[in-house]
C-alpha cells in the first residue's frame, strides 16, 4: 500500500516534469499571445480546454504554468535546503544554551510563514517570481533545520561517530561523512514536503498578484483571471485549480511515501 | 512561567525588529515616493522630517516600537489616518474567520483522525487517510472559488461576497461567513486530520488504553475517555503552529471573498506601498500568533502537571 503511494505520486511529479519539460519545445498555441483564439471559449477543438479572456489557449497555458510551480519549488526548496542542512548540522554540535537560542530563533521564524513574509516582501520591492522564491525560501529555512538537527542528534551518539571522534577526525568531516548521508533520507522527505507547499505558496501569491507576473503563465494567475468570469465560464476556473491539486498531492504522496519506504519507524509518525 | 514570558517579550522583540528591518529597506526615498516627480528639495526635506526618516534607524524604531506599546502604530504615509483606526473595524472580520475556521478544522479533523486511527486497517481508516491526502492538496482559495460558484452563482445559498457585522445580526453575518469559513476550515481540517490520527495511534499503544479495554470499554468509549485528554497535549501543540498557517490562509479567503478584514487591508496597502500600515498589520499578526504560542507552552502545565517543573520536552 506504501509502495502504491510512492508510485502515484512519482507518476503525478513525472507529470508535471514532463508538462514543463515539454512546454519548452511544444505548445498547442503560444501560452503568452494575447488574441491568438476566440476569447473564452468552450473546451473542444482546437482549444481542448478553451481559451481564457484574453484568448490564450487554456491548455497551453496549463503546461507552461508547471514551469513557473517548479522554479518556484526548485529555487526555494534550493535556498532552504542549501542554508538549512549545514545550520542544522551545525546546531547539533553547538552546546546546549546556544542550541537553545537557535531553536527559540526558530520559534520566531515559525510566526513568519511563506506567504506572510511573501506579503511583507512584496510591500516593500513590488511582488515578482524573484521575491516570492526568496520569502518562500527563507520562510522553510527553518523546517530544514529541525529535521536535520533532530536527525544529527540521534547519529551523533552512534558507536561509529564515536569511534571516529576518538580517532581524531575533525568535525566537518564527521559531519559530512558519517552524519549527512545518515540523515539524507529526512532531507529528502521533506524536500519533498517542502516542495508542495512552495507550490502552493507560489499558486497563492501569484492568485494575489504579488508573484509570478501576468506575462508569465502561472497556475495562480490563472485562477484569478478565472475568478473574473465564474459566472459564465466556470470551467476556466476548474483546470489551473486541477493542476495545481495534482501537483501538490504528487509531491505531498511521495514525501510520504519515501518516508515510509526508507524509515519504516516513522510509519505512524504524521 | 516568568522564563517563558520572558522568553515571550524576546521574542517579540525580535520578530518587530524583523518587521522594522525588512520594511525599512525600501529602496530609495519614502518622501519622494509619497510626494512625486514634482517635489522640490525643500517639501522633501519637510516630508522627511514629518515622517521621521531623516532620523538614525535606531531611534527610527524605539519611537516605533514606543508608540506601538501605546496602541499608536503610526499614521497612514497616504491617508494620514492613524494605523490603529483603520485596524480596529477590521478586527472583528478576521478573528471571526480564523476562529470559526479553526473550529470547523476540529470539528471536521477530531471525529475523522479517531476513524482513521481506530480503523486503520480497515477501509474506513484508509478512505479517512486517502481523504484528508486529497483535502491537503487542495489550495482553500481554489476551493472558496469553487464554493461560490456552486452555492453562492448556482444555489444561491448563500452570498457570493461582503461582510455583516455582527451588530447587523446574526443571521447575515453567519450566511457572509459560511463560504469563507468552510473554504478555511475544510482545508485545514484535512491537514489535521493527520496530527489527530497519529495522536490517537500513540494513546491505543498505551497502558491504560489497554485496561480500559479489558474491562469490556467498547474501542470508541476508551479512546472518548482517555484518548482525548492524553492526545490534547499534542493536539493543542499542533494547533498553536497551524494558527501561523490559518492566519496566513484567512489573508487570502479574505481576497477571494471580498472581506473587509486585516488581510485585505494588508494587501491594500502592500499595492500602495504604504509600508507604515503593512508594518503595523504584520506585527500584530505575528504578535497573535507568538502570544499563542506562549500560551500553548503555558497551558502544558495545565494541562499535564508533570510538566510543571521539567519544562517543555
Amino acid at each position: 500500500m506504501k509502495r502504491a503511494e510512492l508510485w502515484v505520486g512519482g507518476a503525478l511529479v513525472a507529470t508535471v516534469v514532463a508538462m514543463a519539460l515539454l512546454s519548452f519545445v511544444w505548445t498547442p498555441f503560444d501560452p503568452t499571445a494575447v488574441g491568438s483564439g476566440t476569447r473564452l471559449a468552450a473546451p473542444g477543438w482546437p482549444h481542448l480546454l478553451g481559451t481564457d479572456h484574453m484568448g490564450i489557449d487554456t491548455f497551453s497555458r496549463i503546461l507552461a504554468g508547471a514551469r513557473s510551480a517548479l522554479y518556484v519549488g526548485i529555487i526555494a526548496v534550493g535556498i532552504a535546503a542549501l542554508v538549512g542542512v549545514p545550520l542544522g548540522l551545525a546546531t547539533a554540535w553547538l552546546p546546549r544554551w546556544a542550541s537553545e537560542i537557535v531553536m527559540r530563533g526558530i520559534d520566531v521564524a515559525y510566526a513568519f510563514p511563506a506567504l506572510l513574509l511573501a506579503i511583507l516582501l512584496a510591500g516593500v520591492f513590488g511582488g515578482s517570481t524573484e521575491t516570492a522564491m526568496i520569502a518562500i525560501g527563507v520562510a522553510t529555512i527553518p523546517a530544514f533545520i529541525r529535521v536535520t538537527r533532530a536527525g544529527a542528534l540521534s547519529v551523533l551518539s552512534a558507536d561509529y561517530v564515536l569511534a571516529a571522534r576518538a580517532s581524531g577526525t575533525p568535525v566537518p568531516a564527521i559531519a559530512a561523512r558519517h552524519v549527512l548521508p545518515n540523515v539524507a533520507h529526512l532531507i529528502g522527505v521533506q524536500a519533498s514536503v517542502s516542495f508542495a507547499m512552495a507550490i502552493l505558496a507560489e499558486a497563492a501569491l501569484s492568485y494575489l498578484g504579488l508573484g509570478t507576473p501576468p506575462t508569465v503563465p502561472s497556475w495562480g494567475r490563472m485562477l484569478g483571471d478565472a475568478q473574473t468570469y465564474l459566472v459564465s465560464h466556470p470551467l476556466q476556473a476548474v483546470w489551473p485549480g486541477l493542476a495545481i491539486a495534482a501537483a501538490v498531492l504528487g509531491f505531498n504522496m511521495v514525501g510520504d511515501g519515501l518516508r515510509d519506504f526508507l524509515d519504516p519507524k516513522l510509519r505512524e509518525v504524521a | 512561567m516568568l522564563a517563558r514570558l520572558g522568553i515571550f517579550v524576546a521574542s517579540l522583540l525580535a520578530a518587530s525588529l524583523v518587521i522594522f528591518v525588512i520594511t525599512q529597506a525600501l529602496p530609495g526615498d519614502v518622501a519622494a515616493a509619497i510626494l512625486g516627480f514634482g517635489a522640490t528639495p525643500e517639501q522633501l526635506a519637510a516630508k522627511r522630517a514629518e515622517l521621521g526618516t531623516d532620523r538614525p534607524f535606531l531611534i527610527q524604531y524605539a519611537d516605533w516600537i514606543g508608540g506601538v506599546l501605546h496602541g499608536d502604530f503610526g499614521r497612514s504615509w497616504y491617508s494620514d489616518i492613524p494605523v490603529a483606526t483603520l485596524i480596529a473595524p477590521r478586527l472583528e472580520v478576521t478573528s471571526s474567520l480564523v476562529l470559526l475556521g479553526l473550529a470547523l478544522a476540529l470539528v471536521i479533523a477530531l471525529p475523522l483522525g479517531a476513524v482513521a486511527a481506530l480503523e486503520r486497517r480497515q477501509w474506513q481508516g484508509f478512505t479517512t487517510s486517502a481523504l484528508a491526502q486529497f483535502g491537503m492538496a487542495i489550495p482553500a482559495f481554489w476551493a472558496g472559488i469553487l464554493l461560490v460558484f456552486v452555492f453562492a452563482v448556482t444555489l444561491r445559498w448563500f452570498p457570493a461576497n461582503g461582510y455583516s457585522p455582527l451588530a447587523r445580526g446574526l443571521g447575515p453575518w453567519a450566511s457572509h461567513l459560511v463560504l469563507p469559513v468552510v473554504a478555511l476550515g475544510a482545508v485545514q481540517g484535512a491537514v489535521l486530520i493527520r496530527y489527530v490520527r497519529s495522536a490517537f495511534l500513540e494513546v491505543l499503544g498505551e497502558d491504560y488504553y489497554r485496561t480500559a479495554r479489558s474491562i469490556g470499554w467498547t474501542r470508541w468509549r476508551a479512546l472518548a475517555r482517555h484518548g482525548v485528554r492524553n492526545a490534547a497535549l499534542s493536539l493543542v501543540t499542533v494547533l498553536g503552529l497551524q494558527l501561523a498557517t490559518v492566519i496566513v490562509g484567512a489573508i487570502v479567503i479574505e481576497r477571494v471573498f471580498v472581506l473587509p478584514g486585516l488581510g485585505s487591508l494588508l494587501l491594500d496597502m502592500v499595492g500602495r506601498h504604504d509600508l507604515i500600515v503593512v508594518r503595523g498589520v504584520v506585527l500584530l499578526l505575528v504578535f497573535v500568533v507568538l502570544l499563542i504560542n506562549a500560551a500553548v507552552d503555558i497551558s502544558y502545565a495545565l494541562i499535564d502537571p508533570r510538566l510543571r517543573t521539567s519544562g517543555r520536552a
